[in-house]
Parts: C-alpha cells; sequence; structure tokens
C-alpha cells in the first residue's frame, strides 16, 4: 500500500546511519586491535590510520542518527513512533532534549555520542595509548550501535529502532489499513512527555550523568591498556586527569538527578536509596577509591595493583547499573527503571562482554603487576588514604549487595524475599558508620607526609580541632541533631558523623593556607574535600533536622481513631479561604488555577504568613492530571528558598481530584427566632433577625430591604459556629445569600419571610461543596549547605585535573 | 602478616556481619493467609482493592484514615486501614503492595505501592489503546 504523506527519507537515513556506525565501529575495533598487537612500527601506524578513519566515519554516523532523531522530533514527524510516543505539538521545545533521552534508545544515543566526543579527544592528544584505549571505546560503541540497530534475526529481536514508524511498531492495528491514515485525528498528535520529566533539570541531569557514565571508560581502557602491553605503571599520571574528571562529573551528575528528585518527586527528599540512585552512586564511590589508590601510586609506588582492580570494576558497575536498570529485574522496586524492551539477553552480553575478558586479564597479569614487597608505614599518608579507599570500595559492595540481592535471588530461585521494612535505614545505618570513618581520615590524611611523617603533626592540629569543637558545641546548644526515631545509637553515629564532617571541613580548609601557602591551583584535592565535607554535613542537617510542618493541629474538628495516634499525621486539611494554624505559620488555601494550554495542571495558591513576623509568601504546589504513564493525578511540589532552609509543600489530595456531582438537595425548615434545627453532625439555633445588617461580611444601607439570620451552629464535638445567611430585595426581586460553614458542611439560606415572625431556612449538607485540599509541608533546613557542597567539590575535581595535567607535562618533558 | 592485611580481613568480617544483619532485616511478599498466619509481622501483602466494597476516606473529618477492603488472588480478603491520605485514583488501581502487619484481623498498612492500568510498564499497550480507540 501507499501510504500518504510519510516522509520516510530521514528514517531510512537515519537506519543506514545507524548500520553504518555498527559497521565502523567494528572495522575500528578490529584495525586499533591490530594497531595494539603489532610490533612493527609500520604497520602499526597503518592499523592505528585505518582505525581512525573508522572511528571517525563511526563518529559522524552517530552524529547524523542523533540530528536526523532530533528532526524528526522538532518537526512533528508523528508517523515515526519515536517522536509518536515521546513527544507531542503542545510541549515546549525546551523539554525536546528530555524527550529525547525519555526512551532507552535516545538514552543509549546520547551514550554513544559521548564515547565519539571521547573517542575524537583521545585520538587528538595523540598519546602512545591510543590504540589500546580506542579499541576498548570502539568496542563499547559496537554494543551501544546494537541497541539501537533494530534487526531481526529469526525471533530474536537485536536492539530497539528509534526510527521505527507507528504502523511498524502496531502492525496490527486496524487503523493502518487506510492509505490516508496519517490524516487522522489520532495521528496528529504524539503522546507528549510525562509532565514531570518537563522540568529543566531533566535536560540537564542526564548528559552530565551519561557523560560521567561514559568517561569512566577511560580510566578503564587505560588499566586495560596497562595489563594489555605488560606496560603496567607508566600510564597513571597520564591517565590521572581523566579519573578525576570522570568522578567529577559523574558525581555531579548524580546529585543533579537528586535535585530533580527533591524538586519533582514527593518522597520528600533529595535520596532516597532507590535501586536506580544506588546503581550509579556504586561505580563513583569505586571510581573515588580508584583515584586515591593512583595518587598514592604516583607518589609512592605503593597501591598499583589495587589501582587496577578499582578502575576495571567501576566501569564494569557502570554496565551493570545499566543492566539493573533496563532489563526491568528491578521491576516494582524503582521509580527509573524503564519499560522493558525486551533486550535482556543482549544487555547481558554487554556486561559480560566487558566483565569476563577485562577480569580474566586482571587475574593473568596479576603477579607481573610491580608493588612494595615492604610495608607502609602507620605514620605515612599513603597507608591512610588506602584505608580510605578501602573503606569506600568495601561502602560500594555492601550498597550493590543490598541493591541487587532481592531482584536477582528472587529470578534465580523463585522466591519472594523483599526489602526490609525500612529500607533507608537499611542503608542508612551502615553508611553512617562510612560518612564517619570517611569524614576522619579526609581530615587528618592530608596533614601527613608521603612514606613517612616526622614528630610534631600533631601540633598541626591543634587549631583545626579547636575550631571544629567550637563549631560543633555551638551548633549542638544552639540547634543539635533530632533524630531520635532509631534510637539512641544511631543518633550517637549521627552526632559523630556530624563531627567528622565539620573536622574534614575545617581541616581542609585550613590546610590549603598552612600547607599549601594558600596555593588555590595546587589545592584542587583540599577544596574537593571541603566540598565533600560540606555536602556531609548538610545531609545530616537537612535529613536528620527535616520538620514536618503540617501536622494536624487545626481548629477544625477532626475525628480522629485512636489507632492513628502513632502514625505521622502529616497531612494538613486546609478549606478555602480559612487561614489554618500550621505551627509557625498561617497557611490559607486561595484558589486552585490552571495555567497551561492543556489544562492538565491545576496550581494551588497557598498563602503562608508567619505568625512572629507577618512576614508572607505564596506556594504554588501544584496537580497534573494524566500525564503520560501515570493515570490520574501526579503531584508536583513547590518550595520556597530561604539561604538558611527550604519550605517544602505538595498536596495529597484535593476535593476537586474526585469529580463526582453534588446530588445533596437543600431541605426547608420554618423556624422562629430561639427555635433549633437539627443537621447530622449537631445543630443550630436562630437568634436573632437584624434588618439591614451593616459589619464586616455585609454592608446593607438603611434604605435597603434585607434581612440577616443571626445563626449559631453547635457540632457535636463541641465548637461553635455562627453562620449568617442573608434575605433581601432587589428591584422587586427577592434574593438570598446562602452562608456556608465550611467545617460543618453545611450551608445555610435563608430562603423567604413567613407569617407570625417565622422565616424560612433551607440547609444542605455535603461533603462535596467545600474547595479544600489536604497539604503536607516539610521544612528542609541547611539543604543548601549540600547544594554549595557539591558545587564546590564539582570546582575542585576541576582544579585538581588541570594541576595534574600540567604536571604530567612537565615530568614528561623532565623524563626527555 | 602486614597490618594491611589484617585491616582487610577486619573491614571484610565487618562487611560480613553488615550483610548478614542484612538479610536478617529482609521480609516476604505474602498473601492474606499468609500474612493472618504472620499476625503482628511486617510482611509486603499483594492484593487489590474489592471493588464491591465501599472505600471509606472522608478527608474533612480525618484526612490521615482510611479504610477499604482488599482481596488477594486466592480470593481471600481483609480490611485494611491506612492511616495517611488516600493515593490519588485509588479506585483504579489495578494491584495494590501493601506494607504492614496484620493486626486483630485487619491490616494495617504503613506504606502502599499502586499499580495503575498504564503505569510504566503498559505505556505501550495503552498507547496502542489510544490509537484505536480515539
Amino acid at each position: 500500500m501507499n501510504y500518504i504523506g510519510e516522509h520516510l527519507l530521514p528514517g531510512q537515513l537515519g537506519h543506514f546511519f545507524i548500520v553504518l556506525a555498527l559497521v565502523s565501529a567494528l572495522v575500528a575495533t578490529i584495525s586499533y586491535f591490530k594497531a595494539t598487537n603489532n610490533r612493527d612500527l609500520s604497520d602499526e601506524g597503518s592499523w592505528k590510520k585505518l582505525g581512525r578513519v573508522a572511528f571517525s566515519i563511526n563518529a559522524f554516523s552517530i552524529l547524523s542518527v542523533f540530528i536526523l532523531l532530533v528532526y524528526i522530533m522538532a518537526t512533528h514527524k508523528f508517523e515515526y513512533y519515536y517522536a509518536w510516543n515521546h513527544t507531542s505539538r503542545d510541549m515546549n521545545p525546551e523539554y525536546l532534549l528530555a524527550a529525547f533521552w525519555e526512551g532507552q534508545e535516545g538514552s543509549f544515543l546520547l551514550w554513544s555520542f559521548w564515547y565519539v566526543v571521547i573517542g575524537l579527544y583521545i585520538i587528538a592528544r595523540k598519546t602512545k595509548w591510543e590504540a589500546p584505549i580506542m579499541s576498548v571505546i570502539a568496542i563499547a560503541q559496537i554494543c551501544l550501535a546494537t541497541m539501537v540497530l533494530g534487526l531481526y534475526i529469526g525471533e530474536t529481536m537485536i536492539g530497539s529502532n528509534p526510527f521505527l514508524l507507528v504502523r511498524e511498531k502496531f502492525a496490527d492495528a486496524p487503523v493502518f489499513a487506510r492509505a490516508d491514515y496519517l490524516s487522522l485525528p489520532q495521528m496528529q498528535d504524539g503522546q507528549g512527555l510525562n509532565q514531570l520529566l518537563q522540568n529543566y533539570w531533566m535536560v540537564i541531569h542526564p548528559p552530565v550523568l551519561f557523560l560521567g557514565f561514559a568517561a569512566s571508560i577511560i580510566p578503564f581502557a587505560y588499566a586495560i591498556a596497562g595489563l594489555w602491553k605488560k606496560d603496567y605503571g607508566t600510564w597513571t599520571r597520564e591517565a590521572l586527569p581523566y579519573s578525576l574528571f570522570a568522578a567529577g562529573i559523574l558525581g555531579l551528575g548524580i546529585m543533579m538527578g537528586a535535585a530533580w528528585a527533591y524538586e519533582s518527586l514527593t518522597f520528600g527528599g533529595y535520596w532516597a536509596w532507590d535501586p536506580v540512585e544506588n546503581a550509579s552512586l556504586v561505580p563513583w564511590l569505586i571510581l573515588v577509591a580508584g583515584v586515591h589508590t593512583q595518587v598514592i601510586f604516583n607518589a609512592t609506588g605503593h597501591s598499583l595493583r589495587t589501582t587496577y582492580l578499582f578502575f576495571l570494576l567501576s566501569f564494569i558497575m557502570v554496565v551493570f547499573s545499566t543492566f539493573l536498570t533496563r532489563s526491568g529485574v528491578l521491576g516494582d522496586s524503582s521509580v527509573h527503571s524503564f519499560t522493558d524492551l525486551g533486550m535482556n539477553t543482549q544487555l547481558l552480553l554487554f556486561l559480560l562482554i566487558f566483565t569476563i575478558p577485562s577480569l580474566a586479564l586482571y587475574l593473568v597479569r596479576y603477579k607481573q603487576i610491580p608493588h612494595i614487597a615492604r610495608e607502609e608505614e602507620t605514620s605515612s599518608r599513603e597507608f591512610w588514604m588506602f584505608i580510605g579507599s578501602l573503606v569506600l570500595f568495601l561502602s560500594a559492595m555492601v550498597i550493590t549487595w543490598q541493591n541487587s540481592f532481592n531482584p536477582i535471588y528472587n529470578k534465580i530461585t523463585g522466591q519472594s524475599t523483599a526489602a526490609p521494612e525500612d529500607v533507608e535505614f537499611s542503608y542508612n545505618k551502615i553508611q553512617i558508620f562510612v560518612a564517619i570513618v570517611i569524614g576522619l581520615l579526609t581530615a587528618f590524611a592530608q596533614y601527613l607526609k608521603y612514606k613517612k611523617t616526622g614528630q610534631g603533626w600533631l601540633k598541626k592540629f591543634v587549631v583545626p580541632t579547636v575550631i571544629t569543637a567550637a563549631i560543633c558545641v555551638i551548633y549542638f546548644l544552639v540547634s543539635g541533631l533530632d533524630y531520635d526515631k532509631k534510637g539512641i545509637g544511631f543518633q550517637i553515629a549521627i552526632y559523630l558523623a556530624f563531627v567528622a564532617g565539620v573536622y574534614a571541613l575545617v581541616a581542609n580548609a585550613i590546610y590549603i593556607w598552612s600547607g599549601l601557602n594558600g596555593k588555590l591551583k595546587a589545592a584542587g584535592g583540599s577544596i574537593t574535600h571541603v566540598g565533600f565535607a560540606l555536602s556531609l554535613v548538610g545531609i545530616l542537617i537537612s535529613a536528620s533536622n527535616r520538620k514536618v510542618l503540617s501536622f494536624n493541629t487545626t481548629g477544625i474538628n477532626l475525628k480522629w481513631d485512636e489507632r492513628s495516634k502513632e502514625k505521622p499525621l502529616e497531612n494538613l486539611t486546609l478549606i478555602k479561604g480559612v487561614p489554618t494554624d500550621m505551627g509557625d505559620y498561617m497557611a490559607t488555601f486561595v484558589n486552585a488555577d490552571s495555567t497551561n494550554a492543556n489544562g492538565n495542571i491545576s496550581f494551588y495558591r497557598i498563602d503562608m504568613m508567619r505568625k512572629d513576623s507577618a512576614e508572607n509568601f505564596t506556594l504554588y504546589p501544584n496537580l497534573i492530571r494524566n500525564t503520560k504513564g501515570m493515570e490520574g493525578f501526579s503531584n508536583n511540589p513547590d518550595s520556597k528558598h530561604y539561604w538558611n532552609r527550604d519550605i517544602f509543600s505538595y498536596i495529597t489530595y484535593a476535593a476537586d481530584m474526585d469529580n463526582r456531582d453534588d446530588t445533596a438537595q437543600f431541605k426547608r425548615y420554618t423556624v422562629n427566632v430561639k427555635d433549633t434545627v437539627y443537621y447530622s453532625n449537631g445543630f443550630f439555633t436562630l437568634n436573632n433577625v437584624v434588618p439591614n445588617p451593616n459589619n464586616k461580611k455585609y454592608q446593607f444601607q438603611p434604605t435597603d430591604t434585607a434581612l440577616m439570620a443571626d445563626i449559631t451552629v453547635f457540632s457535636k464535638e463541641g465548637t461553635r459556629f455562627t453562620a449568617q445567611p442573608v434575605f433581601y430585595v432587589e428591584g422587586n426581586e427577592a434574593r438570598y445569600i446562602v452562608d456556608t460553614v465550611f467545617a460543618q458542611n453545611i450551608a445555610i439560606a435563608f430562603s423567604r419571610v413567613l407569617e407570625n415572625q417565622k422565616i424560612e431556612l433551607q440547609v444542605k449538607e455535603s461533603n462535596r461543596m467545600v474547595p479544600f485540599i489536604a497539604l503536607k509541608v516539610y521544612e528542609f533546613p541547611h539543604i543548601n549547605l549540600l547544594w554549595a557542597g557539591i558545587i564546590i567539590m564539582t570546582m575542585g575535581f576541576g582544579v585538581s585535573m588541570v594541576y595534574r595535567r600540567k604536571q604530567g607535562r612537565l615530568k614528561a618533558i623532565n623524563k626527555i | 602478616m602486614k597490618k594491611t592485611h589484617i585491616i582487610i580481613l577486619i573491614f571484610i568480617a565487618v562487611a560480613i556481619a553488615v550483610l548478614i544483619s542484612f538479610m536478617g532485616d529482609l521480609t516476604t511478599y505474602d498473601t492474606v493467609a499468609s500474612a493472618r498466619q504472620k499476625e503482628g509481622k511486617f510482611v509486603h501483602l499483594i492484593a487489590k482493592l474489592d471493588k464491591s466494597q465501599p472505600v471509606e476516606y472522608d478527608p474533612i473529618t480525618n484526612p490521615n484514615y482510611m479504610r477499604f477492603v482488599a482481596v488477594d488472588t486466592l480470593g481471600n480478603s481483609t480490611p485494611v486501614i491506612y492511616h495517611n491520605a488516600k493515593p490519588t485514583d485509588f479506585e483504579k488501581s489495578e494491584r495494590l503492595v501493601l506494607k504492614g502487619s496484620m493486626k486483630d484481623g485487619t491490616f494495617e498498612c504503613d506504606e502502599m505501592l499502586m499499580k495503575c492500568p498504564s503505569k510504566y510498564k503498559e505505556d505501550v499497550e495503552a498507547n496502542k489503546n489510544n490509537l484505536s480507540s480515539n
């Protein structure tokens, strides 16, 4: 059939470039392999040349695929499944890239794109390690190209092609029997992007994270190169800037994800020990351990074997995390996991291709890797750095075990083990001790000297120790750390970790001046440590002292069930227009408004006013209806940022979520003054009928004809409310104003004046008429310390990188 | 033996101890019947909402209390009390993972995970339906 209006050329070109990328990566791998193994210099040169050409073709192909896919998405070519499934016409173009990496195919392409950048950079650097490093990168490019290949061999699908057409994806759907199917309304627009992903963090977090993932292949490839060429110890100086770069970027990428989670998700924080978060944290921990052992080796000749192991494992764990998050084995336990594309075998092969040969090579060559038999002095810097690296590594191993034991064990044995009762605590109770040890080691190790530290180093500690003690004592007196839910033992551990964090912060900051004479260019390590320590302190304060502000202590009479006493009653009901007591604030739900084109986002305006200072601000937590991938509502929080704390709020329930009709009817009562009328939750009394009321609520003139019924409502719980419905005449027409007692769900109308001083009141009871929301509000104190710490840490990595690169060059020149 | 080795051994011992204690903390996925047998013990109950029974939730009276009946695949059912706000579109959920414990014939739920018809997994199928039905 000839379909009308399809644009097939970009897709055909795109798929051609995918195949070309695969073939050229194969050629590049073979050429660079030959170049690495060849002993004849001229042969090596020509293989290398061929490798470069092949890799350039690969680079060109991947870039073309990238551009073509962006073009298809940007120009709304909805005949393509990727555009149809991930974008829509009303989507803000800024989020096009977020949509690009929403799907697995796009994120694989992103990853491959970074290998192109890294590969071209390595080639341009003309290092003698080019051939073995590029062999490794080219193999990775083969693996990634197969992930987007989309070819069937028999029944087995290899990769998922991003240029698939909708009619190929759903070949059996009846609409494709028509040649003009593109003119049908369901093909005029795409499915769009999940609203929670329409966030600037989602535009920049994945590229940074994937750059970190991709960059971790460089130290891995250097390690492989060293083993392969049996040239064990000469690459470490040259590779140090790269491993610093990888560690810095990966750390930044992870924490950008944390910032997104904090802004967009409602688990009430930035880190939830989610399996996907853990899977990306593990390679970072190992990489940081590797950076430290690498520095030890460069300075002393110790720890080369561990450096190899750490660099090999950090990239293997990157691939393992890819397997975990994309294969669907995590199943229900994570918010992040991708749709299972049925590529599990392929992902497993990707993992094995990088795991088995590299570890086998490591074991075979292990004995040959030079090491110093003499032991490190206990007073030496390298000894304690090594201990620190070991702790980081074990911490990573423990997290890996906790993270992947259940899904893998259940998959293999068919058992039904599940996560511990308190998942976060099962991690926290272990990692808090890692934090203590790492904090202390970070504080003092720099004051030691390599090889051996002489007498008198303790003296240098006097100032940092005194300052740390002062800060801690003041902080504990003024604020303290309030987290006592897990018992006194854990609280003490938190206090210790706080002291260790502050110590690391102070000692490293002072070291920049006392040890390095303020030479900031050389102080990359100390700056990084300061940033890390600051983050640690920020995490401890904001997580332990996180406060729920929305405790339900309202004047509105809520019926508590006895059993709920111990439970967190963290949802405060706010009735529209009624200022409600919320700790230090009065909170008022003002209105709900929808501002986006679709009308599927409702913003709830909450006015917050401090009781003591009348300072006020407005929060707009919002609800997103039927965003992609989520039935019903997703709640999107809003925060007010202060320099020393954040007020974080989100809506847990809104009355208009259930669009049920209000079916309650008004009931009529004829009453006299002092008469009483009963309703389901109490009664009310007509006190008086006031002619032409002039008060806060109504301003009638003496010339008007108006009557106000002054009513007191008594609820069963004993509280009183006032209701003042009005009956008036305007232009010969009788009108009335209903008054509503929101807290009791009743509306009272003064509908008629009868004989004998009687009046008619109409009463409606309904739980639908009151616009209200249930709100959750947290206060995160000093969360900015965490973000500032991450920024400083990343800058520290950058300073180190520049410094080490220069140092490496100088060393190379000195040798000549 | 070098002191590094001793320290490594100590660390490994600590790591193993930590992992053993982690294994002790692991819980299980259960049905109503098996959760009843483990009264008071924390379990993950896999069930779904019994839509023939009312869901009690009146946020004006108490936004932190809801009660409903859950039924598992074997057909056993139990009342469930959840001291929190009603999750959005609770009635549309197809599957519930309820974390909590059985007490006096009622399941006290601390936390719940909902599986809706078009969560990520079934995303593609749902989109396909959109294609045919619009």
